[in-house]
């Protein structure tokens, strides 16, 4: 089995993303007896490709050029489909993030080939791979074969281990990339950064939500102290997105952002089912609400049936302590 | 302009998924169907066009009859025409984005709309699949739109990890829709009245063959509650401590 990964870059930095990846195929390729190979496209980049090396895939195939600074859904997918041929690969993993989720489609659909969105688990079963990924929200799960000869994957961000790594240097091969203009019909052209010092919630390790229950926006700096004490993303409910309280990209839940971090705290959210699907596989959940037959109380490893007005203060103050932050 | 908007339906997001006997979909007894949340925002960005420039607008949906449901509910946000594309086959993304392609591929659609995901499924693929198939270009997560009709060019905003790009493409080309983009008109009486008397064209999907299979559909493990540790903020040491030393997570 030959499996090519998606290194994901911005800026000339890999994504943690890229590690997942890297790492996901490199233990794939072992359990199937396979090779595994890195692809990493951009802008001045061959000198941070060898870091997949140290991840455990131990080649990588470097596509650079000035065109390819940004994302262009257009060009990236017609040299990943490109190497993926010439490969002849089995399987294409890509993470499942905002590039990588405009990426896999369209590779899938030059490959002819069937694809696993979002996966949250890839093994071997047999002599299959089985993908297991969400559905409904993460309201169900399914287990997945894909019966084309080649197969594309999309990995869920912060499910997967980079695991731990070591100091090995992947060799480098350098692609030449030919590409016209009308490669680039979409291209993007700036990108800009909307929360600046705060991680975003598909990406952050730890989640602090506020929903209704905080009763204005003006309650949400509460939210925000806390979450920037720890370090953390700050979500919402669709309640409070609905309401204008806060922008749509932070709500959570089955039509905001589905989120895996390790510990989600909700407060004054009450746990709808749509907001339930879209957190609940967090690794730890704190809930903090008045009411004590809140749903989210049947999802949460630790609750406070309170007034999140005193408690959460308190908790910014107890984090600050713990974390050295006086 | 010659815009088509592609429709689904599916279970509402109130919807207690359960797994039916096949052990490998939803039990579809007792679910609310609804147009796709975020093909609404899909719907409206069409409709923001028709309003100003001269368009017609027809809007697309794979499936069987009941997929007439969605057409009907955006053909009462406004827009002129619907089209079903008949197809009972259990497919994946590829193969609707395939029966789609097969379908516009020669009507001169000018922008085709998706809405970023469906909710059911959430592979947010078939849009750009589409645009694939037609080699067209393509922007998805959309939260802004500027579309210069003279210079059939569009400049739009994506959402991406904590930012926005900013994507530049030439007509024809897909975009798919995310919440944000704007706020779906609520069809008027006089719209629902409409929508009745507009066509829906029905066509049958071609053969296709779906290169992924669902072996198994289960529940994800039932979280168990937790622990109550208080009702003030004298729990607070507790929780801190245990989010340190039990979960490591802090």
């Amino acid at each position: 089995m030959k499996i090519l990964a998606f290194a994901e870059q911005r800026g000339g930095k890999f994504k943690k993303v890229a590690f997942e990846v890297v790492h996901a195929a490199k233990k794939l390729a072992e359990e199937f007896g396979g090779e595994s190979v890195a692809l990493v496209i951009g802008k001045d980049i061959h000198d941070i490709a060898p870091q997949v090396g140290g991840y455990g895939i131990h080649k990588a195939i470097v596509a650079e050029d000035n065109r390819l600074e940004f994302y262009s859904t257009t060009a990236y997918s017609k040299i990943v489909a490109e190497v993926a041929r010439s490969l002849s690969a089995d399987v294409v993993i890509i993470s499942a993030s905002a590039m990588g989720k405009d990426l896999a489609p369209r590779v899938a659909a030059k490959l002819n080939a069937g694809m696993a969105s979002d996966c949250i688990d890839i093994r071997r079963d047999g002599e299959s791979l089985v993908a297991t990924r969400p559905v409904y929200a993460g309201k169900a799960l399914i287990d997945l074969v894909i019966k084309s000869p080649i197969g594309v994957f999309t990995l869920r961000p912060n499910v997967f281990s980079p695991g731990i790594p070591d100091a090995t240097i992947a060799s480098v091969d350098k692609l030449a990339v030919n590409l016209t203009n009308s490669d680039f019909s979409s291209k993007v052209t700036s990108v800009s950064v909307t929360k600046a010092g705060r991680p975003d919630l598909t990406e952050a390790e730890i989640i602090v939500s506020g929903g209704r229950g905080l009763g204005g926006p003006d309650n949400f700096k509460m939210i925000e102290s806390c979450a920037d004490v720890l370090g953390a993303a700050v979500g919402a409910s669709r309640a409070v997105v609905d309401a204008g309280w806060r922008p749509h990209e932070d709500q959570v839940g089955q039509t905001g952002k589905t989120v895996s971090p390790s510990l989600y705290v909700a407060v004054a959210i009450s746990g709808a089912i749509q907001h339930l699907a879209g957190m609940s596989s967090s690794k730890y959940i704190v809930a903090i609400n008045k009411d004590k037959d809140a749903p989210i109380f049947q999802v949460a490893d630790y609750g406070i049936v309170g007034d999140a007005f005193e408690i959460v203060p308190e908790l910014t103050e107890q984090m600050k302590k713990v974390l050295g932050k006086e | 302009m010659k815009l088509f908007v592609c429709v689904n339906q599916v279970p509402d997001t109130e919807t207690r998924v359960k797994v039916a006997q096949d052990g490998k979909t939803i039990d579809r007894s007792e679910i609310n169907l609804i147009l796709n949340p975020y093909d609404e925002f899909a719907v409206e960005a069409a409709l923001q066009i028709k309003d100003k420039t001269a368009s017609e607008v027809t809007f697309v949906s794979v499936g069987g009859d009941s997929n007439k449901e969605v057409i009907r509910k955006a053909l009462a946000m406004g827009g002129d025409k619907g089209m079903l594309i008949k197809s009972d086959a259990v497919g994946d993304s590829l193969t609707v984005a395939s029966s789609i392609a097969a379908a516009l591929k020669d009507t001169g659609a000018d922008i085709i709309f998706f809405g970023k995901q469906s909710i059911d499924y959430d592979s947010a693929a078939t849009g750009t699949m589409v645009a694939e198939m037609l080699g067209l270009p393509s922007a998805t997560v959309v939260v802004k739109l500027d579309l210069d009709p003279g210079a059939r060019k569009i400049t739009c905003e994506r959402e991406i990890e904590g930012g926005r790009e900013t994507v530049e493409l030439t007509l024809p080309c897909v975009i798919t829709a995310q919440k944000g983009l704007n706020d779906p008109r609520y069809p008027s009486l006089k719209g629902i009245m409409a929508a009745k008397s507009k066509p829906i064209q029905e066509i049958a999907a071609g053969p296709v063959e779906a290169f992924t299979e669902v072996v198994a559909m289960r529940k994800p493990p039932a979280k168990q509650p937790g622990r109550i540790l208080g009702s003030d903020k004298s729990a607070v040491p507790e929780l801190v401590r245990l989010l340190h030393e039990e979960a490591k997570v802090i």
